[in-house]
Order: C-alpha cells, then structure tokens, then sequence
C-alpha cells in the first residue's frame, strides 16, 4: 500500500526545482539507461508527484546510482529535464536524511 | 553492503568547503606539470585545468581502498572517518598516488599547452591558484557547499582579471559553461574547451599518423556542451581513420565513472560494457575526459589500447 504525503507534494512544489510531470511513462529512459535502472527516472518521478515519500526514501541508493549520463534525458520525448530533477532528489535527501 | 552514502558524500563536501576539493591534492604537486613551461601566471586569457586531470592518480589511488571496503564490514567506519576528517585529511593518507600516473596525467597538460602555443594562442595559468571546479559535490547535490565554492573560484578569476579561460575537460567546461552562471550575479566569462580553440585556430598537423581508432565521446560534451564535431575534425586532420562505436555521439554510452566515488563495483561493470562496445570496432579508443580514460583504461586489463586525445594531437600537430 502506498502512502500520499500533501506535505511532501507542497514541499517539492515550493522548492520549484522538480518538474516530471510531462513525463508519459513511456519506459524509454528505463529502456536505455546504461545502469539497466529500471526505477528511476519514471517510477521514482511518479512516487514524488503523487507524494510517496516513503517510496522516495527507500531508494536512496537508486537515487545516487544515477550517473546523471543524460542518455535518458536526449531520448525523452516529453524533453523532461530528468538529470536535473535526480539532482533535485540528491539534494533533498543530502538536507533531510543525510543532514549534510 | 556498499559504502554508506551519506558519510561518502559528506566526506567529499566536507573536504570541498574546508579543503578546497573533495580531494585535496597537494598546491606543488597540481601545478607540478606547469614547471619549466615559462606560464605567465594569470592574464585576460588563462588554461584552466580545474585539477581533473591532477586529482586521477588520487582518486584512482582512493578507488582502489574503496573497492576493498565495499561489502565488508570496514564500510561502517566511514562514518568515524567523516568526523577524523574534519580535523585530519583522511582521504589524503589513504589515496597514496601513483607516480607513473601522475607523470602521464602531468604530461597530458603539457601536450595541451604545447598545442595552444603551437596555434599562437597566449595564456596565462594560475598555478596554486587554479583550483578544482566543484564538479563531483554538483553531481552529488550538495549545491550550498557548491555555491560558496564558486565564489571562491571567481574570486581568483577576478583577482587576475581573467576574461577568457580555455578548459582541459569537460567537466570542467560544464560548470564553467553551464552551472557557474546560474549561480555567479553577473557572470560574464568566456569559456571555451582547449579542442574548440584548436579548430577555430585551424591548426594544421605537421605529421599524418595513419592509424585507426575509434572515438569514445564524453556524456558532458556530446550532450550538454555540443563539443561533437572538433575532436573529430582535429584527429581525422591528423590522418586517423575514425571509428565509431555502436553508441556514440550524442548517443554515447557512459563510462560508468560518476558511479565510483560511491559504487565502485558498478562503476566498473558499466565501464566494461562499453569497452566491450569499443572492442568490436577497434582496439584503439580514443577519451577526451580524464574520468573516461582512467575508468576504461581499468576495466579494459591492456585488452585495448585507451589514450586521451591530446597524446594524438601532439604527435600528428606538433610533431611528437
């Protein structure tokens, strides 16, 4: 079961640096990501548009596995600026979970 | 269970904000390269190495400690090491380089500097003062630690009044080109990568290699600073005959490298299935990005030959 957090959705939204939400699900970045990473970038946007944070949380690592190598990014035919948006995600995990 | 993240990532911000770089190499050794090259130092056109080539041996040195960590039971003392390394540079004693690298990293500067001067452009260089962009902490999402650096780094660019800087990688050429501005009030420097200047200049070779290799594009230049067509131009001048692999320009494949500094192991599979990709076509490749060259060179055990490009222009552009 999957948990909506409003407060993490509004979180992200005020930050004004995360923007998926063109992103179709079309499984093209999946497809061609060199790390064969089949969670981000589509599954993981997902979870942060709808606000699972637990889901976010859970894949630290996936998160930073990521070799921001933009291979996806070149493919995406809804042009989402995914390395970015992953940036966005290392931040937010550097701030809240890392306290760095 | 593999390196903990946060402690990781902590240690190379930490390093960068107190140390200047995430690993900090030593002012004589980073600009040991320059030495007897007569380089006025600063000017309105400098070499920026940005360290990248210098910092290789160490984190090469430092990788290698890593790969012995990862899994075992040692990785949970990174987070004690994150604290000693506020006070002691603990990456420093860990990451013993080699010399053999340091000379060949060394010698790649001097190649580039040698084909500058060979196409008539003068440049200054800022020695100790030429400090390491901040493009590993960017990468990681530490942006606060990132921005005061930058500032650091302007401050010298405005010490020495430098309105033009010529780049050596394309990591550097990234921030310089695409993340500084985002961050610097006002930015207003031109920053150009060595290999642009060189086919702006037209610089024509004085020697034809004749020999085949294949091209393996840096993920920064093909996708993100359009740098495509001038390492082409200037090796095909220099009589290579080019290969391509099956992914290459704007499609090229990673190397896996901005996966080492926290999974090395994966850093190091993804490098393999590209020098697989690059062994079907040639067994000569050809970087343009010192990440490339050491994490290829790694993976491919001397299977195929991997050399950064500046060892071919100076041969075929300044005669050896």
């Amino acid at each position: 079961m999957a948990l909506v957090n409003p407060d993490f959705v509004e979180e992200v939204k005020r930050s004004g640096r995360f923007d998926a939400s063109a992103c179709m699900n079309c499984g093209v970045c999946s497809a061609v990501c060199p790390m064969g990473i089949e969670l981000l970038p589509r599954k993981l946007f997902r979870y942060v548009l709808l606000g699972v944070k637990d889901r976010v949380l859970e894949n630290v690592e996936t998160i930073y596995s990521c070799l921001l190598c933009r291979l996806c990014e070149v493919n995406c035919p809804a042009q989402v600026h995914i390395a970015e948006n992953v940036r966005f995600l290392r931040c937010y995990m550097n701030k809240k979970v890392f306290k760095i | 269970m593999p390196l903990p993240i946060g402690d990781t990532v902590g240690i190379l911000a930490d390093n960068l904000r107190i140390r200047k770089s995430v690993l900090p190499v030593p002012d004589k050794s980073a600009s040991a390269w320059a030495r007897g090259l007569g380089l006025t130092r600063g000017g309105e056109t400098i070499l920026y190495t940005g360290r990248m080539y210098q910092l290789i041996p160490y984190i090469e040195a430092l990788n290698k400690v890593q790969e012995k960590i990862e899994d075992s039971w040692i990785a949970d003392f990174v987070k004690v090491g994150r604290v000693i390394n506020r006070f002691i540079n603990v990456a420093g004693l860990l990451a013993v380089p080699s010399r053999n690298m340091q000379e060949s990293c060394g010698r790649i500067l001097v190649n580039i500097a040698r084909l500058l001067r060979r196409a008539g452009v003068e440049f200054g260089y800022l020695y100790e003062e030429d400090l390491y962009s901040g493009a590993l902490v960017y990468d990681l999402g530490v942006d606060d630690v990132l921005e005061a650096h930058a500032r650091r780094v302007m401050d010298v660019f405005k010490k020495y009044r430098v309105k033009k800087v010529i780049t050596v990688d394309p990591h550097t050429t990234h921030m310089l080109r695409s993340v500084y501005p985002n961050l610097i009030k006002g930015y207003d420097l031109q920053v150009k990568s060595y290999l642009e200047v060189l086919v702006e200049r037209d610089l024509k070779p004085r020697k034809e290699l004749r020999l085949e290799a294949v091209v393996h594009d840096s993920c920064l230049y093909a996708r993100q600073e359009n740098v495509l067509q001038e390492q082409r131009t200037l090796l095909d001048k220099a009589g290579i005959d080019l290969r391509e692999p099956v992914d290459s320009g704007k499609f090229t494949f990673c190397c896996g490298g901005p996966a080492e500094s926290l999974f090395p192991r994966k850093a190091k599979e993804n490098a393999k299935k590209r020098v697989d990709q690059i062994k079907k076509v040639s067994f000569r490749a050809v970087t343009m990005c010192p990440i490339c060259l050491v994490n290829l060179q790694k993976a491919a055990g001397g299977e195929i030959q991997v050399e950064d490009i500046s060892s071919y222009l100076v041969q075929a552009y300044c005669g050896g």
